[in-house]
């Protein structure tokens, strides 16, 4: 069954544990002055894998308040990075998680093109850079646990459990308190389905959240046409050995010789 | 040592000189990038390909795709009169794959895994397929050109074994061409949301395919008419006028497809916005399509004989509507969904300018030594020093 996550971004107090934990489980480098995990600034970066970012909004009853957002790879249900990768590099898991291999990746960057929300990142400043992204702890979740930024959350913002099991409890949630939710679960249909799912108070689009993507998945585009290229190939190939033989056939009628068109020196 | 009977010869002129001088900075920088890494480039996480990846691979294989269609046309189709520019083209084609394929090597960040992809596949990738079918196409000019590299070095039963080999190497190097040429736009296809509606279409394949098959013989034009400047030619106005004709033929369906194509998906009037897009949609379409096929009919209408001017001309444009068309495609149509700006850092640039240097000397040295243009009207040199050509790393690819 596959795994995913529900956050709920009204429980999100921006205390940023989960940023924290991302880090000493995957053992990334801090910078908070030039690649902060929290606040205005926050972005993901190579070794931000998660970060929480703030938001200035005007709550229900019209007063300023501030809302948090928790960011980091979706773990789509079919991952243009994957499909994009011409090694195998990125995979999705039967268990949910978008999962890279450093061994096999030769670095196009072509999973950084595809992502309709601009989630892989770079090691720039290495010699021979990792495509950086969260891995959604694939080692705990394969042994049953939850992933690490989701154990270390004082106010259990984040519901960790079988993906369509959250999609229910998400629309569940919303039904049982309509004046406090916006009614969309992001993440349901965006890009075809992410495993990771957010209920929010807010607009998603005033959270920093890219909402005007294409609500089917993107690998369906491209395999319309690579899933015709073998028969364009046989295809071609025949029509042009017929033309060339049919042509050859006619000049030598022609110029009563063989072969007059074979050979780059004829 | 002789080719073809003749001592090696390399002209030196001022030019050369510069262009010697552009491929020593080269290999400075290639060995800077290979230690280094890619912190000499401008490139970030909003914009993870750049400058290399035009000109270097989506230019660079449009522009060498004089080499299929030329030897399509030739021994394909049968037209004997292109003969003349048949060997020169692939010649062409031939370097400009091992530049691209250099080219690449140096943008793949993990860049001694280049061979990965030939035991682990990614069959559902667009860059699977464009990899695969680059890495065969070059192995196929190779054998295409090998004839007369071999016979110039007197191994002339190597090189009719090659020239035996003719009619499956073109017939298999227009299949690979087809499907690596219009990869190189499907590759866009899984941007949808990212690139501008006036590029991002099913279509893209199609368009990128029609276009090089217009603009490589158009590129062959440019070619033939500097190397004819060069080497004092005589323009071989029949062949060049098929050629022209051809591209303009090809480059009609491709402008028809493509307005055709703006107008189904409602982008009309995006392209009349007359923002940055737009403008730049607009020159793309106008230098690319809208003048070279106003000039051809206009001349086809009127039944007037195309002159070596106006043919010259056209293809200067058509070479720079595509060359537009996909820095369009790369830049300007995913600027909005990037966030920041690019510009090449000056080590981007130098090594983009020098490869094509040492591509341009592989040329000449070519060019002079072996039997590439029709003898009557060859180069015959003055007696130099001979000098080694700089080939660094063609066979990587």
């Amino acid at each position: 069954m596959s795994k995913g996550v529900l956050v709920d971004m009204t429980k999100c107090f921006g205390c940023g544990a989960c940023t924290v934990a991302c880090k000493l489980w995957n053992e990334k480098k801090y910078d908070e002055v030039n690649k902060p995990t929290l606040g205005e600034q926050a972005q993901l970066v190579d070794i931000n894998w998660t970060v929480v970012s703030k938001h200035d909004v005007t709550d229900k009853s019209g007063h300023p308040a501030w809302r948090f957002a928790k960011k980091q790879c979706l773990h789509c249900v079919d991952p243009a990075c994957a499909s994009s990768c011409l090694v195998g590099a990125l995979r999705k898991t039967e268990q949910g998680p978008v999962i890279y291999h450093p061994d096999l990746c030769v670095g196009c960057r072509y999973c950084m093109v595809a992502c309709p929300f601009n989630i892989p990142k770079y090691e720039w400043d290495k010699s021979f850079p990792k495509v950086s992204k969260c891995q959604m702890c694939f080692t705990r979740v394969a042994a049953g646990e939850q992933p690490a930024c989701i154990a270390v959350c004082p106010n259990q913002v984040m519901t960790f459990g079988d993906r369509d099991a959250l999609v229910q409890e998400a629309h569940k949630r919303i039904a049982d308190n309509k004046e406090l939710y916006v009614n969309h679960v992001f993440g349901e249909t965006e890009v075809g389905g992410t495993a990771w799912l957010y209920l929010s108070d807010q607009p998603f689009a005033k959270l920093g959240f890219k909402t005007a993507v294409p609500q089917e998945s993107l690998p369906a585009y491209t395999w319309q046409i690579l899933s015709k290229l073998p028969a364009i190939l046989l295809g071609w190939t025949a029509i042009l050995s017929g033309i060339y033989f049919i042509n050859k056939r006619r000049n030598s009628i022609a110029e009563g010789k063989q072969d007059s068109t074979g050979g780059p020196q004829a | 040592m002789t080719i073809n009977g003749n001592r090696i010869t390399f002209k030196m002129t001022p030019f050369r000189l510069i262009l010697i001088g552009f491929s020593l900075i080269f290999v400075g920088i290639v060995a800077y990038r290979l230690v280094n890494g890619l912190q000499m480039t401008n490139l970030t996480d909003a914009w993870p390909w750049g400058l290399w990846i035009f000109i270097d691979v989506k230019l660079g294989v449009a522009l060498a795709a004089g080499g299929f269609t030329t030897a399509g046309i030739y021994y394909v189709l049968g037209v004997k009169k292109v003969k003349p520019v048949v060997k020169p083209a692939i010649l062409t084609a031939w370097l400009g794959y091992c530049l691209v394929g250099f080219g690449l090597l140096m943008d793949l960040g993990r860049w001694y895994g280049w061979w990965h992809p030939i035991f682990s596949w990614g069959e559902h990738s667009v860059m699977f397929e464009l990899y695969m079918c680059v890495l065969l196409y070059t192995i196929v000019l190779t054998c295409e050109f090998a004839p007369v590299l071999f016979k110039g070095i007197g191994l002339i039963k190597v090189s009719s074994f090659f020239t035996s080999l003719t009619a499956p190497l073109v017939i298999g190097g227009i299949a690979l061409s087809t499907m690596h040429q219009s990869s190189l736009g499907s590759m866009y296809v899984l941007t949808l949301g990212k690139l501008n509606e006036l590029w991002w279409t099913m279509l893209l394949p199609v368009l990128y395919y029609s276009s090089a098959v217009a603009v490589g013989p158009a590129m062959v034009t440019c070619e033939t008419a500097l190397a004819g400047r060069f080497f004092r030619h005589d323009w071989d106005a029949p062949a060049m006028t098929f050629l022209a004709k051809w591209s303009g033929y090809v480059m009609s369906f491709y402008a028809l497809l493509r307005f055709s194509d703006l107008a189904v998906r409602g982008q009309l009037g995006a392209l009349f916005a007359l923002d940055t897009e737009s403008l730049m949609c607009l020159l793309e379409l106008a230098i690319g399509c809208v003048l070279p096929l106003f000039f051809f009919w206009s001349y086809k209408l009127l039944g007037r004989e195309m002159t070596k001017a106006m043919i010259v001309r056209n293809a200067v444009l058509m070479v720079l509507g595509v060359a537009l068309n996909r820095g369009n495609v790369v830049f300007t149509g995913m600027a909005k969904a990037a966030g920041t700006s690019y510009f090449p850092s000056a080590g981007e640039l130098f090594l983009s300018i020098g490869l094509l240097s040492v591509g341009i000397l592989v040329y000449l040295f070519i060019v002079e030594n072996f039997d590439v243009f029709p003898a009557h009207d060859r180069y015959v040199n003055t007696k130099k020093e001979p000098v080694q050509p700089q080939g660094a790393g063609c066979a990587r690819a």
